[in-house]
């Protein structure tokens, strides 16, 4: 098992989903507290859903209120930085910059991808975090 | 609502820092807790400048003393925060009177220069760029306890301590007055009608 850990890790290293922020988060863990790095990407699951949540209603109002949305995304690069996310991060980057431009086909197509590197990371996280249990 | 851990042991133990971490991101909050209990210190964790004030007592309310059973020692805000910025809580516990001495340290994910030099001029003690870093929080917590520890000096010589030390002290040298006074007046009398030959 401890391969299959190592691997699935390595993988979502080099493929740039992660970055060594997310190895600083595991160095911050220890016997008394093993399973900091699962929490955090809990809670880090949890209020980027919620985020994903207010912008989609936001955008499929049609009004592009650019303001609100780069606000949201501020907060979810700041989230996504934390844990080192780094894909969903610089599609986060990439929104703000639409949004200050004020392109609304450029916001959404980059939201589109920001939610499908998200669910990827979302399903990776949660095999290497099973895979680490066993 | 994150008031955080509540500290119980309201006793003062020099050498563990309080901080009062604050940030509207909950995973930021969580990391920062981490960070910080990793480095020995007690942390409470807000979720808002508003909230920081309240914690401290500085909200206004005349009827609040405050929430917090433990003396604050280091106030460590995100810069962005909805409400009330990080730039400006570090104005408003600057502007008290009882707080004003705590250091503020900004957190900030955007490197913009004059954000940091308007911190540091308002007295923040530190500006940190996130993520912030195990290593960035060992180096804070090295200088603020340098700055305790040389506070503690200045103060040393009103402590109770040093007064009870003082009054011994006093104490044993009347003694010794005394005694000396005794014994000399036994070797040397003082009656009027003796004559010495």
């Amino acid at each position: 098992m401890q391969r299959q850990v190592a691997l699935i890790k390595q993988s979502l290293f080099d493929q740039g989903y992660l970055d060594e922020q997310f190895m600083e988060l595991e160095e911050l863990q220890d016997d008394a507290n093993p399973n900091f790095v699962e929490e955090v990407a809990t809670l880090y699951f949890k209020d980027s859903a919620r985020l994903i949540n207010n912008i989609d209603q936001a955008l499929e109002r049609g009004s592009f209120d650019f303001n609100r949305l780069d606000s949201y995304m501020h907060q979810f690069k700041g989230s996504s930085t934390s844990i080192g996310a780094s894909k969903v991060k610089t599609e986060c980057t990439m929104f703000r910059e639409y949004c200050r431009a004020g392109n609304a086909e450029g916001c959404l197509r980059t939201f589109k991808q920001l939610k499908k590197e998200h669910a990827t990371l979302r399903k990776k996280l949660e095999q290497y975090f099973q895979a680490s249990k066993r | 609502m994150a008031l955080g851990n509540l500290s119980s042991s309201p006793s003062s133990n020099t050498s563990e820092l309080h901080v009062l971490a604050v940030d509207d991101s909950l995973v930021d909050r969580k990391v920062i807790e981490r960070l910080l209990r990793i480095s020995a210190c007690k942390v409470t964790t807000v979720e808002s400048g508003t909230r920081a004030l309240q914690y401290l007592g500085l909200d206004g309310d005349k009827g609040s003393s405050g929430l917090k059973d433990l003396k604050v020692n280091l106030i460590v805000t995100d810069y962005s925060m909805p409400g009330l910025t990080g730039y400006e809580l570090l104005k408003k516990i600057k502007e008290s009177s009882a707080f004003r001495e705590i250091p503020v340290v900004i957190m900030s994910s955007e490197n913009i220069q004059p954000r940091i030099e308007q911190c540091m001029t308002e007295g923040a003690e530190d500006f940190l760029l996130k993520p912030v870093k195990l290593a960035d929080v060992k180096r804070l917590k090295e200088l603020i306890m340098r700055g305790g520890e040389a506070e503690e000096e200045k103060t040393s010589n009103l402590s109770p301590k040093r007064i009870l030390q003082n009054v011994f002290f006093l104490f044993f040298i009347v003694f010794f007055i005394i005694t000396n006074i005794v014994i000399f007046i036994m070797l040397f009398p003082l009656r009027k009608d003796e004559t010495r030959i």
